[in-house]
């Protein structure tokens, strides 16, 4: 639940936020991405941090910080309170899925996710091999990764369909954390290890 | 403990003799705080840091006096030179309320009016008044807004209603296990408190002084019960347990297990010195605060007014302050787009943890600290 591996999706959210606007970051570490919204972009910030380390380093940088566990939802957060809540490579991590991407569209008027793609070509041929992916965006061996959900952006498109929710824009990164660029889906599925995704509440 | 301590201290003593309008509807003609200081204020009066005491607290808040070098401030761990409240940058204030019975004006001071102690007497005091008073003794000493005003429990109180009296006055708010305002339980668990001390035979409805005597029976009560409360059941488990003083039951009323012991020996300790009238004000102080009633019990609207930024702690294991009563004061914060962070610790002492030293728990508070312009 930390930024302290590639920032390639930070470019990405950076170019969707405005100066002035409310962005609450849940998972936000150490508030790397924060301070740079705040800097670079000069929103209002805050994040949410479950591990002690974490909060700690996030209060040293300056960052709004609040202790809380996502799993448990958002309810210290009120309606529309936010104008972009943020899950940075994170969603994976969390057992319920659906509860927290309408507790996000709940209290932020958009939603921000990235998280790993799973139907990354490295990690199929990993897999292939006969051995669990990692990479860049999945650092992690089975067995020590907090990862409880693995998916592919396709997977996470059905999901957001199913849901209702609308999908604004979306950005794939490689390994390297250079765009994806290809007209067809399953194509993007195959080459992109990294899915940033900006989407807004049923309509 | 990373730091040092501050040291020798001396206490000091103002006179404020504008009259003080009370919440209560009473009046203090005039009044006296101690207070100690520790560090040295800047030339722009903008490093100043207050201290609020809780309920058996008071000014000695760190070091110790030339003369009595047991005598160690009640928060001595954090605060000196390289400690989170680091005296080297700051200038920490600490001062006994009103009410008090550790030298400010209160029920064991003279009524001007008889000359005699106050006792009962004394007004009602709440923590808004507590503040209004400790603005006058920073008008005194040149302070025009706290860089950070700080209080665990009844001290985090008197931070949130610094915040919401005087939003230009306070630039940080450090509000540990604390409350925007007591449970029914809390209140319950006072009421006994003080149904311990208003009964005992010792009382003399509060003139006790006049008899010559003092209500140590139903004080010490009152300590045994608050101290139950301050502790956390696997804290009193893994440090009592069933341990017998003698091995075995001996069948009688007198003190056998561990923590009955430990309860006693708390409770005379504190009967021995704090005066009752305090114990009762301040318990009142905690059970009236709810500075919501301002806006129709609305805290949302009530946070609106301040303008600070705010650090609120929890302890994992206090029952008396629960971490869910830290987070009404955050999410009434971020309902108003406010800057705060929230730090929920996990120690094993009970409501007591923000009196204790760990290494988490202190590097939160100086990671904040250390962000704060002076």
């Amino acid at each position: 639940m930390t930024h302290t591996l590639g920032r390639a999706d930070f470019d990405v959210i950076a170019g969707w936020v405005e100066p002035g606007h409310r962005v609450l970051d849940l998972g936000c570490g150490d508030g790397a991405l924060l301070r740079r919204l705040i800097e670079t972009r000069g929103v209002q910030g805050w994040g949410v941090e479950i591990e002690d380390a974490n909060v700690l380093a996030a209060i040293r940088n300056g960052i709004n910080v609040i202790q809380s566990n996502l799993e448990n939802g958002l309810g210290d957060f009120a309606d529309d309170a936010f104008d972009h809540v943020v899950l940075s490579r994170t969603l994976q991590t969390v057992r319920h899925t659906e509860d927290i991407l309408r507790e996000m569209l709940r209290v932020g008027r958009e939603a921000v996710v990235s998280f790993p793609n799973f139907a990354y070509w490295k990690n199929l041929r990993s897999v292939l091999d006969g051995r669990m992916p990692v990479s860049e965006d999945l650092p992690y061996q089975w067995y020590d990764s907090p990862n409880v959900r693995f998916f592919t952006l396709l997977d996470f498109e059905a999901l957001c369909e199913q849901m209702g929710l609308a999908i604004r824009e979306r950005s794939v990164l490689d390994e390297h954390g250079n765009p994806v660029e290809n007209t067809d889906n399953r194509e993007v599925n195959f080459l992109g290890s990294l899915a940033v995704y900006r989407l807004t509440r049923p309509r | 403990m990373p730091g040092q301590s501050v040291g020798a201290v001396k206490a000091q003593r103002a006179r404020f003799d504008q009259p003080l309008q009370l919440r209560s509807g009473g009046i203090l003609p005039a009044f006296d705080l101690i207070y100690e200081t520790y560090g040295t204020l800047n030339a722009a009066g903008s490093n100043a840091i207050l201290v609020c005491h809780a309920l058996s607290g008071h000014h000695h808040v760190a070091g110790h006096y030339a003369d009595q070098p047991d005598n160690i401030g009640w928060w001595d761990n954090i605060i000196g030179p390289g400690r989170p409240l680091d005296t080297d940058r700051f200038f920490i204030v600490g001062v006994n309320n009103l009410g008090g019975c550790h030298g400010s004006t209160g029920p064991s001071s003279a009524n001007p009016a008889t000359g005699k102690p106050w006792g009962a007497d004394f007004p009602i005091i709440a923590v808004s008044d507590w503040v209004e008073a400790q603005a006058r003794l920073a008008d005194r000493l040149g302070i025009d807004s706290w860089a950070a005003v700080i209080g665990g429990s009844l001290g985090g109180m008197q931070a949130l209603r610094w915040a919401i009296s005087y939003p230009e006055r306070i630039r940080h708010a450090i509000v540990i296990a604390s409350a925007p305002k007591l449970s029914a339980q809390n209140i319950a668990f006072n009421d006994v408190a003080r149904q311990a001390i208003l009964t005992d035979p010792d009382f003399h409805g509060g003139h006790y002084y006049e008899h010559g005597t003092r209500p140590v029976r139903g004080l010490r009560l009152a300590r045994m019960l608050g101290h139950i409360t301050y502790l956390s059941d696997d804290q009193m488990g893994e440090k009592f347990g069933r341990e017998l003083r003698n091995g075995s039951f001996s069948f009688d009323f007198d003190v056998e297990f561990e923590i009955e012991s430990y309860l006693r020996y708390q409770g005379d300790k504190f009967a021995g010195h704090f005066d009752a009238n305090t114990y009762l004000l301040m318990t009142k102080a905690l059970d009236y605060f709810d500075p919501a009633r301002l806006d129709d019990g609305d805290l949302n609207a009530t946070m609106a007014r301040t303008r600070a930024g705010f650090l609120v702690v929890s302890f994992s294991t206090d029952w008396r302050f629960t971490p869910a009563r830290s987070r009404e004061i955050v999410a009434a914060l971020l309902a108003n787009g406010r800057d705060v962070s929230y730090a929920e610790i996990g120690l094993n002492f009970g409501h007591d943890s923000f009196l204790m030293e760990d290494a988490h728990y202190h590097g939160v508070v100086a990671a904040y600290l250390g962000n704060i312009r002076t």
